[in-house]
């Protein structure tokens, strides 16, 4: 397996969440380094920081206070500097509006919350093997869209 | 006024790799595996120089051996998918005929080194041929189904949505929507 680090980053208000969500990344073969936001606004302010190592994959909760996740969404996708970002969306939602609308505005994957840690471990870990093939592999990042 | 475009990948490459390498003086031929061959062995530094002409155009030059060996399978996925013709014989003989290894020694290597195996690749890269086909030839579901070998559409549709989560339709509208938001 590579050795490169890959990194990470979540937005999600539930602390839960974002805990859970750790402890499934630590369990995986790849080696991942995890950054944690509490909402959508905190996450902005990092990416757009000067100098700032941009992650290789963003995970997105929609309903967040501040700023939700489709703001974020349109935010990155309007910005030349962040617009290449793989966008994963991380949501409970799993209305069919919200998925295409998400898709439609730039998002890349949509993970619905799974109910189970083991669930959850398994998702994570196909949304890192299909941003690492995208990453490293001649497939169309035009029509880079999953739903997991 | 806004123009869509539709494009050949390989050809694109290859005319780009060649203009490049052309101002390069080396006498060099081009290969079908993702290969360069240069008559003469080059000095470190014209290889780095040229090592950063390519980057700037999202081409790298693979330096690790296994490395190099996956690049030459997934390159070789690419073509044996676009070329009908290239189907007449199963993949494996294909790859192996083509790379001079044997097929498990290929698919070992290649597990070892993408987090994934050939046959999950090859049907990734299958749907994202599928995907291309949608969004820039007017070619339906059917045409596509066949060009890409499959039984039958109801097959294609199923593999799509296996590994998208999307039905073809579903990804045909939001392709149309992000489309649309651009203009």
């Amino acid at each position: 397996m590579s050795d490169i680090l890959l990194n990470i980053a979540l937005a999600d208000d539930d602390e839960d969440d974002r805990i859970l969500f750790g402890e499934a990344l630590e369990g995986l073969d790849i080696r991942t380094k995890l950054s944690l936001f509490n909402h959508g606004q905190e996450l902005m302010d990092y990416l757009n920081l000067p100098n700032v190592i941009l992650p290789s994959l963003v995970f997105l909760d929609l309903n967040m206070p501040i700023k939700n996740g489709q703001q974020c969404l349109l935010e990155i996708r309007s910005n030349p500097k962040l617009k290449d970002l793989c966008v994963a969306i991380y949501s409970t939602s799993s209305s069919e509006k919200d998925i295409e609308d998400t898709f439609s505005n730039g998002a890349n994957i949509y993970v619905n919350k799974p109910n189970s840690f083991s669930k959850l471990r398994e998702v994570v870990e196909k949304v890192l093997q299909l941003n690492w093939q995208y990453h490293n592999s001649n497939l169309n990042k035009e029509t880079f869209l999953f739903r997991i | 006024m806004t123009l869509f475009i539709k494009y050949n990948l390989d050809l694109v490459c290859k005319t780009l790799l060649k203009e490049k390498l052309d101002t390069f003086d080396v006498s060099f031929t081009i290969g079908n595996t993702g290969e360069i061959h240069i008559d003469k062995t080059l000095s470190e530094e014209k290889l780095n120089i040229i090592s950063s002409t390519l980057k700037q155009y999202g081409i790298d030059i693979v330096t690790n051996p296994k490395a190099t060996i996956v690049a030459r399978i997934k390159y070789s996925i690419d073509e044996y998918l676009r070329n009908k013709d290239l189907r007449s014989v199963k993949f494996s003989a294909y790859l192996a005929d083509k790379l001079h290894y044997s097929y498990p020694h290929l698919s070992t290597v290649f597990s070892e080194n993408t987090y994934s195996s050939i046959e999950n690749y090859i049907i990734l890269k299958k749907v994202d041929v599928a995907k291309e086909l949608m969004c820039n030839t007017d070619l339906t579901l059917t045409e596509i189904a066949f060009q890409l070998d499959y039984s039958s559409v109801a097959h294609l549709s199923g593999q799509f949505k296996k590994t998208t989560g999307l039905t073809p339709s579903a990804f045909q509208r939001i392709m149309k929507n992000k489309k649309q938001q651009l203009i």
